[in-house]
C-alpha cells in the first residue's frame, strides 16, 4: 500500500469548505492533528477515504480534501467496511462520536471491531449529543444532568476501551483533543496498524458539555490526572515523575516512587500482549483514584477480515475450474436440445 | 387391463409430492423434475413448505409439498390441480385433497394411516369417506413395510431404513411416467460418495418402488408425456434465486467490475447470498452482515469504492433498509436492492409468496425519493432482470429495487443457457484520473447522469453524503437549490425510460379485456389468457417487468381495450399506482392474499365474470 512515497504538507489535506464547528470546539484541534498525521503518512492522497455518520464530528469529511462519504446516523462502520472490502488498497477512516458509534451504531461498531476490518475509527467522545443540542449519550456519567435527564441519568455509561476489547478489539488508543502532538502520533499509529484501530478522543463540547474533560486537560492538573503510556516503558506519571502503577493482587495500584519503591517495581507497558486483562484495566482507569490512560493501550497483530477475503478468493481461484461466467452457466447438469 | 391399454398420452401432467417436512419431499420432487427435464419435457416447479424446519410430525401444519408441472409444450405454471398426489401420511392428504384433479391418482403409504395419524391430521375416522376420496384412483401401498423388507439384509439401523421411503414413492412415480432411474442413481452416487451403504439402500428401494408399481394389478394408467419441442441449444434447470445471482455475476463481468453482496439471511432471499458466497472463484466479495441495515450500508460503501454492489432481502428487511436507500438516492450511487417478496405485514408468512411490497418499493422512504423499480416474472428470467437492473444502476448512477417473490425464488424450470456474447456491454460513467476539477453532481445534459469517481483515482477526490448539496457538492440549505436537486433526481429516474422496452401484449392490440399483471404472476396470467382466447374470448395480456418508469407506450396499449383488469397477489397496489399514473382510465381488479399463487381456474372465472358485467 505504501510503495509510492509522496511528500505532502498539512495544507494539502484541507478542503475549500468553510469549517462550521462552534468556535472553541475540540473538533478543530482534532482536524489539525489528523491533517498533520495524513501528511506525515506519505500515502498518496487519493488513497484516503473518510467515512462518517451523523453528529458534529461527522461533518469531518467535508473539511478534508480526500475522498469522503458523509453517511447516515450510526452506519459509518458498515459503510467503511464495504469500502475497505471492495478495495483493500484504500486507507479507510471512520469519523464518529459517542452517540453515533455507541448508541445508534453500536451494533455495526462492535461487529466491525470483532471482524478486524482494517479501518481507523476515530471516536470523538464528549459525553453528550451536540448536534441535537444537549441530550445525554451512552458515555455520559451516571447522574449527568442534560436536557433529557433533568434529574440526572440513571444508567451506567459504556467505557469505550472496555467495549472495544470485549468485542475482540486488537487496537485501542486514547488521546485528548487539545494535545495535538500526542494525537498526531496516535492517529499515525492507528493508520499503520493492520486491523480495526479505535482511537477514543476525549473531546470538549464548548456549548453543551463544556469542561467535561477539564481535569485531564488543564495545565495545572493534567500531569497528575493522566498517564501517557509508551511501549516498553515503565508506567510512570506525575508532575515530578514520581508516581507509578503496579499490580496489587488482581488490581492496579498507584504508588509513589521512593521509600524503597524504585522504577523496577513499576509495571512496564506492553501494548502487544494478546491477553486483554491488563489493557482492560488500563482502559478503565478513571480519575480520581487513577490517572486516565492516554496513548496506545492495545496494539495486537491478527489477521484482518479484508486480507482474509482476498486470500480466500486467491486460493479458490487457483483450484476452481470455473474461470468466468460462461463456465459457470455450463457447469453441473445440462442437456442439449436438438 | 393390459399394459398397452393403460398408456395414456397427455400434453401435460401435474404431480405433487407431499409428506412430513422431514420426509424428503423437496428432494423427491427435485429429482423427478430433473429427470423430466433431461427427458426433454418443459416444466415448472413450486415447492410449498412450512416455516418450521421440523413442525410437529403428522400434523397438517408440518406438511411439505413440491409440485411439478411437466409438459410437451411450454409450461408456465406449476398447475392448479395435481394429476398425481403422493401423500406419505394422512396429514398430506388432508392438506392437499382439494388440489387433486377429478379422476386423479393418490399414492399413499398405508402403513402411516394408523388411527393415531388419522386423528392427528384432523380426520375423525376415515379420510377416504370424509374427503370423498373415492372420486380418485387410490393406490394404497404398504411403503414402510416394503422398505423394511427390501433392506432387511443390509444391517442398517431402523432410522436410516425409514428415511429411504421417499425413494420408494419416487420409484413408483417413475414407473407411472415411464421415466428411467439413471439420473437419480447418479445423483445418489455423487451425493453419498463416501457412504456406499446409503447409495445401495436408496438405489434398492428406488428400484423396489419401480417394480412394485409394475407388478401390482390395481395399477392405474401410465402417463406418457412426450418431450417438448423446444428451441435448440444447451439447457439446464434453474430456480429464481440462482438465476438472480448469476445475472449479477454476468453483469459484473460485462461491466468489468468486482461484485459485492452485503446481505443478512432472510427467507426466501437467503439463497442468493448462499449462491454468491460460493463464487469466490469468480472473485465475489460476499459479506454476511450483522443486520439488514449493515447489508445495504456495506453495499453502498462498496459501490462508493467502485464495485457492482447489491443487497438482497425480503419485505421486513426492505423496511429496515429504507433509510440507506434514501442515502443511495441522495449520493446517486449505483446499487441494486433485491426484495424477494413474501407474505406480510411484519413477519407474516415467511415461506409463502405475495406481491404486497410494491408500494413499499415505490414509496417507502422519507423525502422525495424515487428509485427505479423492476420485477422479474419467471424463475429463469430472474437472470435477465438481475442483469438489466445492474445495467441500469451502473449506467444511470441510480438505485434499483428489483422485485422477485417466493414463488419465483423457489420455483424452477428449464432454461436455455445464454451465450455471454449475446448480452449487452455495460459502461458505467467512470471518471479517469486528471487534474481538472471534478464536480460531483454535474450531469450529462441528456440523461442527467452524474459521473462516478472512485476512491483511488488521482485528482478526483470529492465528498458526497446524505445532506442536500449543490452541484459542486457543497452542503446547501438554499430553498431553490433543494427543489432543483429533488427535481433533477426524479427526472434522472424518469429518463431511465430510454432503457425500458415497449410493452408487448400477448394476444391482440385491442379487444374486450386487457388483463394486466406484473412480476411473478406471469405464468398463471398467460395460461389463463391463452385458455380464455381458446374459448373465444377477446382477452389479451399486458405484463409489466418495469414499474418505475413504466414503458413509454403503456397508455397507448391500454387504449385499445374496453376493460382493463389488474390481477395481483395483494389487496390492490399496482392498480392504485396505475390509477395515479393514468387518472382518466378505469381499472377493475382481481386480487388474492392467501400466500399462494393464483390458480388459472380462479383467474378465468373472475375474468369471465368481469367480461359479463
Amino acid at each position: 500500500m505504501n510503495e509510492e512515497i509522496v511528500e505532502y504538507s498539512p495544507n494539502d489535506f484541507k478542503s475549500d469548505q468553510e469549517v462550521r464547528w462552534c468556535p472553541g470546539c475540540g473538533d478543530h484541534a482534532v482536524l489539525a492533528a489528523i491533517i498533520r498525521a495524513l501528511a506525515e503518512l506519505k500515502i498518496p492522497k487519493e488513497k484516503f477515504a473518510f467515512i462518517s455518520g451523523i453528529g458534529c464530528s461527522s461533518r469531518f469529511p467535508y473539511y478534508l480534501s480526500t475522498y469522503g462519504f458523509h453517511g447516515i446516523h450510526g452506519r459509518a462502520s458498515a459503510i467503511a467496511t464495504g469500502v475497505k472490502i471492495a478495495n483493500h488498497d484504500l486507507n479507510v477512516w471512520q469519523i464518529t462520536g459517542d452517540g453515533d458509534a455507541m448508541a445508534i451504531g453500536g451494533n455495526h461498531f462492535i461487529h466491525a471491531v470483532r471482524r478486524n476490518i482494517d479501518i481507523n475509527i476515530i471516536l470523538f467522545n464528549n459525553q453528550i449529543y451536540g448536534l441535537t443540542k444537549g441530550q445525554y449519550s451512552p458515555t455520559s456519567f451516571r447522574g449527568a444532568i442534560t436536557k433529557t435527564s433533568p434529574f440526572g441519568t440513571v444508567e451506567e455509561p459504556f467505557s469505550v476501551g472496555e467495549l472495544v476489547i470485549g468485542a475482540k478489539g486488537k487496537f485501542f488508543a486514547r488521546t485528548i483533543d487539545s494535545n495535538v502532538h500526542l494525537s498526531t502520533e496516535v492517529y499515525k499509529q492507528a493508520a499503520l496498524h493492520e486491523g480495526t484501530s479505535v482511537v477514543e478522543v476525549l473531546q470538549n463540547c464548548v456549548i453543551f458539555n463544556d469542561g467535561v474533560h477539564k481535569e485531564l486537560t488543564d495545565r495545572e492538573t493534567r500531569d497528575e490526572t493522566t498517564i501517557v503510556l509508551k511501549q516498553g516503558e515503565p508506567m510512570i506519571f506525575g508532575k515530578n515523575g514520581d508516581k507509578g502503577l503496579k499490580l496489587d493482587g488482581l488490581k492496579l495500584k498507584v504508588v509513589k516512587l521512593g521509600n524503597g519503591i524504585t522504577e523496577k517495581d513499576i509495571l512496564v507497558h506492553d501494548c502487544e500482549e494478546n491477553n486483554p486483562g491488563m489493557h482492560t484495566m488500563l482502559a478503565n482507569m478513571r480519575y480520581p483514584g487513577y490517572p486516565v490512560a492516554l496513548g496506545v493501550i492495545r496494539c495486537v497483530s491478527a489477521p484482518t477480515y479484508d486480507m482474509s477475503v482476498e486470500s480466500q478468493i486467491a486460493k479458490i481461484q487457483k483450484i476452481s475450474k470455473i474461470k468466468n461466467v460462461a463456465d459457470l452457466l455450463k457447469s453441473g447438469s445440462t442437456w442439449e436440445a436438438k | 387391463m393390459s399394459k398397452s391399454e393403460r398408456v395414456i398420452e397427455r400434453e401435460e401432467v401435474v404431480i405433487r409430492f407431499s409428506g412430513d417436512s422431514g420426509d424428503g419431499m423437496q428432494l423427491t420432487g427435485t429429482l423427478f423434475s430433473n429427470t423430466s427435464a433431461l427427458f426433454g419435457n418443459d416444466l415448472l416447479t413450486f415447492p410449498d413448505y412450512p416455516a418450521e424446519i421440523r413442525a410437529p410430525q403428522g400434523t397438517v401444519g408440518g406438511v411439505s409439498g413440491f409440485q411439478v408441472h411437466v409438459g410437451q409444450s411450454e409450461v408456465y405454471t406449476p398447475g392448479d390441480f395435481a394429476d398425481v398426489l403422493v401423500a406419505m401420511n394422512p396429514a398430506a392428504v388432508k392438506a392437499n385433497s382439494k388440489y387433486i384433479r377429478d379422476g386423479g391418482v393418490i399414492i399413499i403409504d398405508e402403513d402411516n394411516f394408523t388411527e393415531k395419524n388419522i386423528k392427528k391430521a384432523g380426520y375423525e375416522k376415515d379420510p377416504i369417506e370424509e374427503d370423498r376420496l373415492d372420486r380418485y384412483n387410490i393406490i394404497s401401498a404398504p411403503i414402510t413395510t416394503l422398505v423394511r423388507e427390501t433392506l432387511k439384509d443390509l444391517g442398517l439401523d431402523p432410522k436410516t431404513v425409514i428415511r429411504t421411503k421417499n425413494m420408494f414413492a419416487l420409484g413408483m412415480v417413475y414407473f407411472l411416467f415411464g421415466r428411467d432411474l439413471e439420473y437419480t442413481e447418479e445423483y445418489l452416487k455423487s451425493k453419498f460418495s463416501k457412504r456406499p451403504e446409503i447409495i445401495e439402500a436408496n438405489s434398492k428401494v428406488l428400484r423396489a418402488g419401480y417394480h412394485y408399481a409394475e407388478t401390482i394389478e390395481a395399477m392405474t394408467p401410465i402417463y406418457k408425456v412426450s418431450p417438448a419441442s423446444i428451441e435448440k441449444g444447451l439447457y439446464r434447470t434453474i430456480d429464481g434465486n440462482t438465476a438472480l445471482s448469476w445475472g449479477f455475476l454476468a453483469a459484473a463481468e460485462k461491466a468489468g467490475l468486482g461484485l459485492f453482496i452485503g446481505s443478512y439471511p432472510i427467507t426466501p432471499a437467503s439463497g442468493i447470498l448462499e449462491t454468491l458466497a460460493a463464487r469466490k472463484d469468480l472473485g465475489v466479495k460476499s459479506f454476511q452482515a450483522e443486520d439488514e441495515i449493515a447489508g445495504i450500508c456495506t453495499a453502498l460503501g462498496a459501490s462508493f469504492a467502485g464495485n457492482l454492489a447489491i443487497t438482497t432481502t425480503s419485505g421486513p428487511g426492505l423496511a429496515l433498509k429504507s433509510e440507506a436507500i434514501g442515502l443511495a438516492v441522495m449520493t446517486e450511487l449505483p446499487i441494486v436492492i433485491v426484495n424477494v417478496q413474501r407474505g406480510g405485514p411484519s413477519t407474516g408468512l415467511p415461506t409463502k409468496t405475495e406481491q404486497a411490497d410494491l408500494m413499499q418499493a415505490l414509496y417507502g422512504r422519507n423525502g422525495e425519493c424515487p428509485v427505479v423499480v423492476m420485477a422479474a416474472s419467471t424463475p429463469s428470467n430472474c437472470f435477465k432482470y438481475a442483469f438489466e437492473a445492474a445495467r441500469i444502476a451502473l449506467e444511470h448512477m441510480v438505485p434499483v429495487i428489483l422485485l422477485s417473490d417466493g414463488f419465483l425464488a423457489n420455483g424452477s424450470e428449464p432454461w436455455k443457457i445464454p451465450s455471454m456474447d449475446s448480452l449487452p456491454e455495460i459502461k458505467p460513467p467512470l471518471v479517469k484520473e486528471g487534474d481538472d476539477v471534478f464536480i460531483p453532481y454535474e450531469r450529462d445534459p441528456k440523461t442527467l447522469i452524474r459521473r462516478w469517481a472512485i476512491p483511488g483515482t488521482r485528482g478526483r477526490e470529492h465528498r458526497i453524503g446524505g445532506l442536500e448539496k449543490t452541484v459542486k457538492g457543497t452542503v446547501s440549505y438554499i430553498p431553490e437549490n433543494h427543489e432543483y436537486m429533488v427535481k433533477m433526481r426524479a427526472e434522472k429516474v424518469a429518463r431511465v425510460v430510454t432503457k425500458v422496452p415497449d410493452l408487448q401484449t400477448y394476444g391482440d392490440n385491442e379487444g374486450d379485456m386487457l388483463l394486466i399483471g406484473w412480476g411473478g404472476t406471469y405464468g398463471h396470467l398467460l395460461t389463463s389468457v391463452r385458455e380464455l382466447r381458446k374459448e373465444g374470448r377477446k382477452v389479451s395480456l399486458a405484463h409489466f417487468n418495469y414499474i418505475n418508469p413504466l414503458p413509454a407506450n403503456t397508455a397507448e396499449v391500454f387504449s385499445g381495450f374496453e376493460k382493463l383488469v389488474v390481477a395481483e397477489l395483494n389487496a390492490g397496489q399496482f392498480i392504485r399506482y396505475l390509477r395515479m399514473e393514468f387518472e382518466e382510465l378505469k381499472f377493475k381488479q382481481i386480487n388474492k392474499i392467501q400466500g399462494l399463487p393464483f390458480t388459472c381456474k380462479e383467474i378465468k372465472e373472475q375474468c369471465v365474470k368481469l367480461l359479463e358485467e
